[in-house]
């Protein structure tokens, strides 16, 4: 019973979507105030509605319903509460699903949080979304409804992967595709400015913090699974430039771009288009990550099994709206004026340079994404672009980016001279140049790729933190401010991470038989033995190891080799003991031939890896502040002008 | 500056720039590129012998041998078979009689050396290169038979 009320929840979803998507748009077209006034409503609807469906899958999974094939294929009836909850977005249909609530989510927030905004822009943003919903119910109604039924029921289930049984995993998919969707809700914006034709400051204002709540969530949904790749993989890397964490990382640039892009359109009223452009993009770049995701083209991690004819749905539906918001753009682009004029040293260049590095990072990205589904899409052959080609590409686009990164903040809007940069930061520079070159002499050895990144981290934080300095002399200065500079020290923070792992790790795979000893960093690994332990639904071989320091024993170290009873899937779960200066990351491999009761052991020593983590956080606690700025939650002028004229209109 | 140079600065700055990464990306594309081939293609002598590449296929059963960190097996499309050496961990879903995916070189006597072996992440999950060599192999197969 709980499945066909969620099953016939989802229908009347997609109707009240359709009605959100139609009614508003053509009432604010035409001045029509009941129209209008069905936004706001009809999202709340929306949104309950998809509450109910999810919640009666939840539910299914809770009480353990293998008659739904979804849940028979993602749950067991030993896998413990907590995964059967998560197990929910285990997999596609439920995936989508937690899509479409996310999108009605955010949709009910625009329509809480935007009492200041015109009813009009109101009606025109939920109208949007109300389509982007439609599209998406339509598509798990189509191809990928989770409740369809198993006749006759089965025994048990299939059980949830192993791999994502894993705290991680419960966090890591809500968290990203929060920042994916929340994307749609700058695209509404974006086009619902187009169809009013009121593209101007009070729009960029009212984007600004939902572009940055987006890309908060983006940014810990990305370092989550960076995390989670980290320790559940068991490979101990962090990054592997595999296509589907590119397709996550692609919207993030260029949303990072897209916020930049806002400040200038918000405060000097230039880049409008560019802005515009940028929405357009960051929406459809996390259309196409979910297309690429969900579709089964890629070879990746995060290839599961899955049915190449949905990719078919979700890329015909990618071009419509790409299609369709860059004819409304190219009718209306012409009419836009251009703002404010500037000169070539200013802020405004700066953030230009900003916005045409990160957007070459994300092109790049793309190309070796997409290069090898287009040849193999066109019978050409079958090949991929390795890690080597996107390090090569990303990091010299990165340390310009880097280095005018602590530059910008000080730059003047519309005009600045060289030595208003030049003064404030000259301590800084000379700080990061003698640190850069220095820290690899104390730390492992000259590198000349970590005296860069480190004095390009020192030369961030320096800049940053002379500028606090200098600002609150004159009074405490607003959030937005210290948000700021909070992400681009969480962006420091980050690249010391990445600079100090990538130049000083070690990794070594190596045969070890009981009593062995291995060095790793200033440590010493011995490896005892492995014996037989049982888990609530698996049997795993417990690796026994000490790992000493100068002969002194500092802790045990128990990674473990899982068997999971329902489909004996192995699974290397690795013990890891972190540090804010290392990671020791230890897994068993396998035991090897030989009758002396050795295996292989994967012994790891990561420096510094857990700040490209705490950098993730930095950022977006800066965004938090800067989103939550007074000045976003005041009734500015213009919108309280727009609403009178709107009001003005419908009367 | 008048603001028509000032413009022109801007757009040849920009367009510098943009120049600079083309030419950088395309470079490092070019030289990045791993191409798959199937064990029928690499016995035909189809596969480079300096660069790096891609074999798939599965994993012949009883061949994997174990006793030192390198591990030695062979994979097949069931027409054509490729011994393969490996140092280090292999990845959890790797077996006997499943698919594989690997990269790495060819030596001089036939032997090919993988620096990595992807992983999968789904027992029932076969890679599509895998999926297309054993595919191949089968139509080569066929044709022969007719």
């Amino acid at each position: 019973m709980i499945p066909e009320i969620g099953s016939f929840a989802l229908v009347l979803a997609l109707l009240v979507a359709l009605v959100q998507g139609s009614l508003p748009l053509i009432g604010a077209q035409r001045g029509i105030p009941a129209w209008i006034a069905l936004a706001r409503p009809a999202s709340s609807m929306l949104f309950l509605l998809i509450a109910v469906a999810f919640g009666c899958l939840t539910a299914s999974f809770i009480n353990n319903d293998f008659s739904v094939v979804y849940v028979a294929q993602h749950s067991n009836s030993r896998l413990p509460l907590e995964y059967r909850i998560s197990g929910v977005w285990g997999g596609h249909e439920g995936s989508l699903l937690l899509w479409v609530l996310m999108l009605s989510l955010w949709s009910l927030a625009v329509a809480a949080f935007s009492r200041s905004l015109p009813d009009d822009m109101v009606a025109r943003v939920q109208g949007v979304l109300g389509l982007v919903a439609a599209g998406f119910l339509l598509f798990i109604l189509l191809t990928s409804s989770p409740f369809e039924r198993l006749l006759p029921g089965a025994e048990d289930g299939r059980d949830l992967n192993p791999l994502l049984q894993d705290p991680g995993l419960i966090f890591h998919p809500p968290m990203l595709y929060m920042g994916y969707v929340g994307f749609s809700v700058a695209f509404a914006f974006a086009i619902a400015a187009l169809l009013s034709g009121r593209l101007d400051a009070a729009w960029a204002r009212w984007s600004r913090p939902w572009t940055t709540a987006a890309w908060i969530f983006l940014t810990l949904g990305i370092g989550l699974g960076s995390i989670w790749a980290y320790y559940e993989l068991g490979w101990g890397g962090w990054w592997f430039w595999d296509p589907v964490e590119n397709a996550s990382f692609l919207p993030w640039l260029v949303g990072t771009a897209l916020i930049h892009s806002l400040a200038v359109t918000e405060k000097r009223g230039s880049f409008k288009n560019w802005t515009v452009l940028l929405a357009i993009g960051a929406f459809s770049l996390s259309l196409l990550g979910t297309f690429l995701v969900r579709s089964g083209v890629l070879s990746s991690v995060h290839a599961f099994a899955s049915d190449p004819k949905r990719g078919i749905f979700i890329l015909v539906f990618l071009a419509v709206v790409v299609g369709s918001s860059l004819t409304l753009f190219a009718w209306r682009a012409p009419k836009v004026s251009l703002g404010g004029a500037f000169a070539l040293m200013s802020r405004e260049t700066l953030l230009l340079i900003n916005n045409v590095l990160l957007l070459s990072a994300a092109g790049a990205v793309l190309l070796g994404t997409l290069y090898p589904l287009v040849i193999d899409a066109l019978n050409l052959g079958k090949l991929s672009v390795g890690p080597p080609y996107f390090n090569a590409v990303f990091t010299p686009l990165m340390v310009p980016l880097l280095f005018l990164m602590a530059v910008g903040p000080v730059a003047r809007w519309k005009h600045t001279s060289l030595a208003e940069i030049a003064r404030p930061l000259r301590w800084a520079f000379g700080i990061a140049v003698a640190a850069g070159v220095s820290i690899p002499f104390f730390y492992g050895g000259w590198s000349g790729s970590v005296a860069l990144g480190m004095g390009l981290a020192i030369w961030i934080v320096g800049a940053s933190v002379l500028q606090i300095l200098a600002r609150t002399r004159s009074g405490l200065p607003p959030r937005a401010f210290w948000g700021m500079h909070l992400a681009h020290m969480g962006v420091a923070v980050t690249v010391v991470g990445i600079v100090m792992v990538t130049q000083y790790e070690s990794e070594r795979d190596v045969r070890m038989a009981p009593g062995d000893t291995v060095k790793t960093g200033d440590y010493q690994i011995r490896f005892l033995g492995v014996e037989g332990i049982s888990g609530p639904n698996y049997n795993a071989a417990k690796g026994n190891l000490e790992l000493l320091k100068d002969g002194q024993l500092v802790m045990p170290l128990h990674p473990e080799k899982r068997k999971y009873l329902s489909s004996a899937m192995p699974m290397t779960e690795a013990f890891i003991d972190p540090g804010l200066t290392r990671d020791i990351y230890v897994s068993l491999g396998d035991p090897l031939e030989g009758g002396d009761g050795a295996w292989s052991v994967r012994v790891y020593y990561k420096p510094f890896v857990s700040w490209i983590w705490g950098g993730a956080v930095l950022m977006a606690l800066g965004g938090l502040l800067a989103a939550s700025d007074r000045r976003y939650r005041l009734k500015s002028t213009a919108a309280r002008a727009g609403k009178l004229a709107a009001q003005g209109a419908a009367s | 500056m008048k603001p028509r140079q000032k413009r022109l600065a801007i757009i040849v700055g920009g367009l510098a720039t943009l120049g600079i990464a083309a030419t950088l990306i395309l470079n490092a594309f070019q030289s990045n590129l791993v191409f798959f081939f199937t064990p029928t293609q690499v016995a035909n002598g189809e596969a480079p012998k300096e660069r790096a590449f891609r074999i798939g296929g599965l994993v012949k059963e009883g061949s994997l041998q174990r006793s030192d960190i390198v591990a030695r097996f062979i994979v097949t499309d069931t027409a054509k078979e490729i011994p393969v050496a490996y140092e280090g961990i292999l990845p959890d879903l790797f077996s006997e009689g499943k698919g594989v995916v690997a990269q790495g070189v060819l030596s001089a006597d036939g032997k090919f050396t993988a620096t990595e072996v992807l992983a999968k992440h789904d027992e029932n999950y076969m890679p599509p290169e895998a999926q297309a060599a054993v595919n191949k192999a089968h139509e080569a197969t066929r044709t022969l038979k007719q």
